[in-house]
């Protein structure tokens, strides 16, 4: 699928589809919901980042139709679970669909459930070569992201629950953000599968998604990590909504670069090679993923900085954390250069994708575990 | 490209480096975890300032230097290309592109040339058409913008390069070369800094620390340098009013302000306060609250004595100073080294009880299980005391007892390196305050106390009917037990049954010395008391205070001290420590920043293609070539190739069916 419909650029944004001005409508009128609500509680910074949110969900829904349902499942269970609270937090153990269904933690556990099914069954898929396990792997894909999206929509609120002055965005400790990381690096994924029409990738990324899923719940049983802290005074701040965010559309895509640098290792060696898409495809999917990568660690970093700078004093003072943000940005900075460079192809690209996530991952969990400085907010 | 590839993998490495080795620790600290050999290994490479190590700096020069020559040498040629229309291709050429496709045509060259200009247009190209030998060629292009992306995206690594150096620290290594100024140690009275160890207000860029405590003035930053520090004067004065921690409901800190005056030398004064992510800028320099620490609390103490003497003595100290101490018979060196007038511990016994996994995984992000636990238990003061041979323990005291198995107790900390973590005594609480046991535990090592305790405790055990034989045995016994309680606690006890005691009788014997002990501790208790009759404790009160009591007394032996100071008031005085920093090279890095995602944006997302349609007119219609060229030749490119084909050979009257697969269309599934 592209997203070019014709010669490319006659598409007017004007001249669109009824259903895209619908969705349009719809996210306009749910912002302004939401502006209406929380508007009197945030300063101008937050504000204007919801208003602009509404123009960059337009933009995804359009973009990539499927977002809508998607959009609007999660946005139907989250107001659910906000209806069933009637701001009453103890209600998540006392409330049946909040207990065992949408009250965050559990919404989150029905994420981890279903992922570890989509892992399972894209396995299943590949190996059998059955396109009826593939779809599932897909629809189970779809599933689990809704049930994380929409948790962490409604630990948003619960934040909120937990008391004014704790309310915060949650994408504030390891915990939430691992199941970020679980969420947009399936929906990227989710995106390649419709663009590039293969389902035979599911069985690579969802190993990433277990390894997080896993790595959540050990997190979770051990450290009581879901239940909801307030913000330390430097997280206090709106720079979070943007530099988190941002931060994980970098870790997903170079995840996903990563597991497609390696079914690429494989395929080239004969080991799935008539399961899997043919080379120049796998090679295309790494290279996008690593540009989406690059270019939003890239904009993540810059507002950490610009960050730091409110917070910490300086923009940058190689604190252990930015000084590993540098090293991955500067490994797929070599990355982009090694691909121009026409000697050096393919295989060494693959390779370099798949060593890439050992770096990414020791600059996102190992820095927490193994180094100690200011960005310390995810203790291990 | 060989090479920017080496250099981007080279600093990475670098840089890891500094991450793995603390960076600017004092140099005694690396001389004891690596010792004197490799800390001079390490001194020489500098590894211990990596980020401003010459050699680093040295391969950031080169990045910039390699970089701007790139854009030099690159930039022209690329301005040239956006701009050319490469009209004067010819077929030869043409046909050597992996991307072409060839139809005739029913229509003639004019009518071609019309839909062809029509429907590219449409597509966002901009071309031109040159007429060679007879044929026409189209020669078209869109994304040239991409260009652009190039030097944006690498101009802006020159900026951000260069505004990072002029905010590092390395004026002030020039001005260390150039060999004007010199860094000086720490801990000197800020009047007596000598000049070449002082900068200017003038100075451009900076970043240094005011430590301020509430009410205290100051005009001068502290900048660390390698080893030392530098002072910094200011173009004005800083006065902390007030610092203030607003906590949230769970105890955890939710704000840090503090509340400064701005002072200039002419007089005029500003107030203002700044906050963690608030900082205030003040001539071109902007302070930020970096941390907190004690600005010399007050803290008011009782000696207690824990050796064979009673003491009353009462005395009261300022965080961070010292003081002599002389206690039975021994001198010390008392250092108040910290006060915290807040402490949230938790305190829920039950939530220390292990969990079972799943419980921990369904329980609500709202639970305020783990919060409830929480609790502020007030004040505590932390000192060291130091003997005459120089070693020093470290204790740690609350002003409060708190409640531990259902018990008030107050919680003497001990440690006896600042590495370990404390370990706890706990002094059984009554009436809220711990003379009881202070009293109780004097009667109980007391030697010349102990024939009465031994006596009383006989005459409670014993009844009329019991032989003086056996009294007098139960009297040898008690007072062997009081004694090597005394000696040194429960641990002498042990000792003494594993010595003479068979094996088989040892549980028997140390039940029976526990069940003496716990009779005499009662009739030491009461022997403080005159009003207190009956043999045996009734109240469960008692009883716990008396076996915690015990405890206490045989685990006091463990923090190897003679004396411990109770605290028993205070006055806290906070101090803020605010950072002021001056970097000019910000907006140069910001401008870089911003400039670097643009270009990268453009780089990504806006394609650079480049199009030619050859029309030669035949007899009846003409042939029409069509190829394709792209600076980054992804699937996309190709699929759009496809497209660009079937629409041109379509909307050109082809003669023939073009139906080219596009990649994405087609099962990308190997056969």
């Amino acid at each position: 699928m592209n997203s070019e419909p014709t010669l490319g650029r006659s598409t007017n944004t004007w001249r669109r589809p009824p259903s895209d001005w619908g969705f349009a409508l719809l996210v306009v009128a749910g912002v302004a919901y939401a502006f209406l609500q929380t508007g009197a509680t945030m300063d101008g910074y937050d504000r204007a980042i919801l208003i602009l949110a509404a123009p960059a969900f337009i933009a995804l829904g359009w973009a990539w139709r499927p977002l809508r349902a998607f959009f609007a499942a999660c946005a139907a269970i989250a107001l659910l679970a906000i209806n069933l609270y009637q701001g009453d937090g103890t209600r998540a153990e006392s409330a049946f669909l909040l207990k065992y269904l949408i009250a965050s933690q559990s919404a989150i556990l029905w994420m981890s459930a279903l992922y570890l099914l989509a892992t399972a069954s894209y396995w299943f898929g590949l190996l059998s070569r059955s396109g009826f396990a593939t779809r599932a792997g897909s629809t189970l894909t779809w599933a689990a992201t809704v049930m994380g999206s929409s948790g962490l929509l409604v630990r948003w609120h619960e934040t909120y629950l937990k008391g004014a002055e704790v309310g915060h965005i949650p994408v504030s400790n390891l915990y939430e953000v691992f199941v970020l990381f679980a969420l947009l690096t399936a929906l990227i994924y989710l995106n390649y599968e419709t663009r590039y029409r293969t389902r035979q990738l599911g069985a690579f990324v969802l190993l990433v998604i277990t390894a997080a899923v896993a790595f959540l719940l050990w997190y979770t049983a051990t450290r009581d990590a879901q239940i909801i802290q307030p913000l330390v005074p430097a997280l206090q701040s709106w720079w979070m909504k943007l530099h988190v965010p941002a931060n994980f559309v970098g870790y997903g895509a170079f995840a996903i670069a990563a597991m497609v640098g390696l079914a690429r290792l494989l395929a080239q060696r004969g080991i799935l090679a008539t399961r899997l898409p043919v080379l120049p495809v796998l090679d295309d999917i790494m290279y996008r993923a690593i540009a989406v990568g690059f270019a939003f660690f890239t904009v993540a970093t810059i507002l950490g900085a610009l960050w730091a700078a409110e917070a910490w004093g300086t923009y940058w003072q190689w604190d252990p954390k930015e000084t590993w943000a540098l090293i991955v940005w500067l490994n797929y900075a070599a990355w982009l250069h090694v691909r121009l460079n026409r000697q050096l192809r393919d295989s060494v690209l693959a390779w370099w994708a798949f060593v890439g996530l050992l770096i990414t991952t020791f600059a996102f969990v190992g820095v927490n575990m193994f180094l100690s400085g200011l960005h310390s907010y995810g203790n291990l | 490209m060989r090479f920017a590839i080496t250099l981007l993998v080279v600093i990475a490495i670098a840089s890891a480096i500094g991450t793995v080795l603390r960076q600017n620790e004092p140099f005694n600290a690396y001389i004891n975890e690596f010792g004197p050999f490799w800390f001079e290994v390490f001194r020489s490479l500098d590894l211990h300032a990596v980020y401003n190590a010459w050699w680093f700096l040295l391969i950031l020069a080169f990045l910039v230097v390699s970089t701007g020559t790139c854009l030099v040498r690159h930039t022209p040629q690329m301005l040239r290309d956006m701009r050319s229309f490469r009209e004067h291709a010819r077929e030869a050429s043409l046909r050597q592109f992996a991307q072409q496709a060839e139809w005739p045509s029913g229509l003639q060259a004019d009518a071609v040339l019309a839909s062809a200009r029509e429907r590219l247009s449409a597509a966002g190209f901009r071309f031109r058409e040159s007429p060679q030998d007879g044929t026409t060629l189209i020669a078209g292009k869109r994304g040239s913008w991409n260009r652009w992306g190039y030097v944006l995206a690498h101009s802006a690594i020159v900026l951000i390069c260069i505004g990072g150096l002029v905010d590092g620290n390395v004026p002030l290594k020039l001005a260390m070369l150039i060999g004007d100024k010199q860094p000086t140690r720490y801990g000197q009275l800020l009047d007596t800094i000598p000049a070449p160890s002082r900068l200017g207000p003038d100075n451009p860029s900076f970043r240094g620390n005011v430590f301020l405590p509430e009410g205290s003035r100051s005009n001068a930053a502290m900048l660390n340098y390698e080893d030392g520090m530098l002072l910094q004067e200011l173009p004005f004065s800083l006065v902390l009013k007030r610092f203030t921690i607003d906590h949230y409901a769970n105890g955890m800190p939710k704000r840090f302000v503090s509340d400064l005056i701005v002072v200039w030398p002419d007089g005029r004064q500003k107030e203002a306060s700044i906050e963690v992510n608030k900082p205030l800028v003040v001539d071109g320099i902007t302070l930020y609250q970096a941390s907190f620490e004690d600005g010399g609390s007050r803290v008011d103490w009782r000696l207690r004595s824990l050796g064979p003497f009673v003491s009353s003595k009462t005395g009261s100290g300022r965080i961070g100073e010292s003081a002599a101490l002389s206690a039975g018979g021994q001198d010390f060196q008392v250092e108040y080294t910290g006060f915290k007038a807040i402490n949230v511990e938790n305190l829920d016994e039950a939530a220390e009880a292990p969990r079972s996994a799943f419980a921990s995984l369904t329980d609500s992000a709202v639970s305020r299980r783990v919060d409830q636990a929480m609790q502020n238990v007030g004040p505590s003061f932390q000192y060291k005391l130091r003997d005459s041979a120089g070693q020093a323990r470290e204790f740690l005291a609350y002003h409060l007892p708190v409640v531990r198995g259902g018990l008030p107790v107050a919680l003497i900390g001990m440690r006896e390196s600042p590495g370990e973590p404390f370990r706890f005594l706990r002094i059984p609480v009554d009436d809220g305050t711990t003379d009881a046991w202070y009293a109780f535990r004097a009667t109980l090592m007391d030697p010349a106390k102990r024939p009465a305790i031994v006596k009383a405790f006989v005459a409670a055990a014993s009844s009329e009917e019991t032989s003086n034989a056996l009294r007098q045995q139960l009297a040898i016994s008690a007072d062997q037990a009081l004694k090597l309680f005394a000696e040194r606690g429960y641990a002498r006890l042990g000792e003494f049954i594993e010595k003479n005691i068979p094996e088989k009788d040892r549980d028997k014997a140390a039940e029976i010395f526990v069940r003496l002990l716990q009779g005499m501790a009662w009739e030491a208790w009461k022997l403080n008391r005159q009003n207190v009759t009956s043999s045996v404790p009734q109240d469960p009160a008692r009883i716990a205070w008396l076996t915690t009591a015990m405890t206490s007394v045989s685990d006091a032996f463990h923090l190897g001290t003679p004396v411990v100071l109770e605290p028993t008031g205070f006055e806290e005085v906070r101090a803020s420590v605010i950072q002021l920093t001056r970097s000019p090279g910000k907006p140069l890095v910001y401008l870089g920043s911003l400039l670097l995602v643009l270009g990268i944006f453009i780089m990504f997302y806006i394609h650079d293609q480049r199009l030619f349609l050859l029309v030669k007119p035949g007899a009846d219609g003409c042939q029409v070539l069509f190829a394709m060229t792209a600076v980054r030749r992804t699937l996309d490119f190709e699929s759009t190739f496809n497209r660009l084909t079937n629409e041109l050979a379509t909307a050109t009257g082809s003669l023939i069916e073009i139906n080219e697969p596009t990649p994405a269309d087609c099962d990308t599934t190997a056969p």
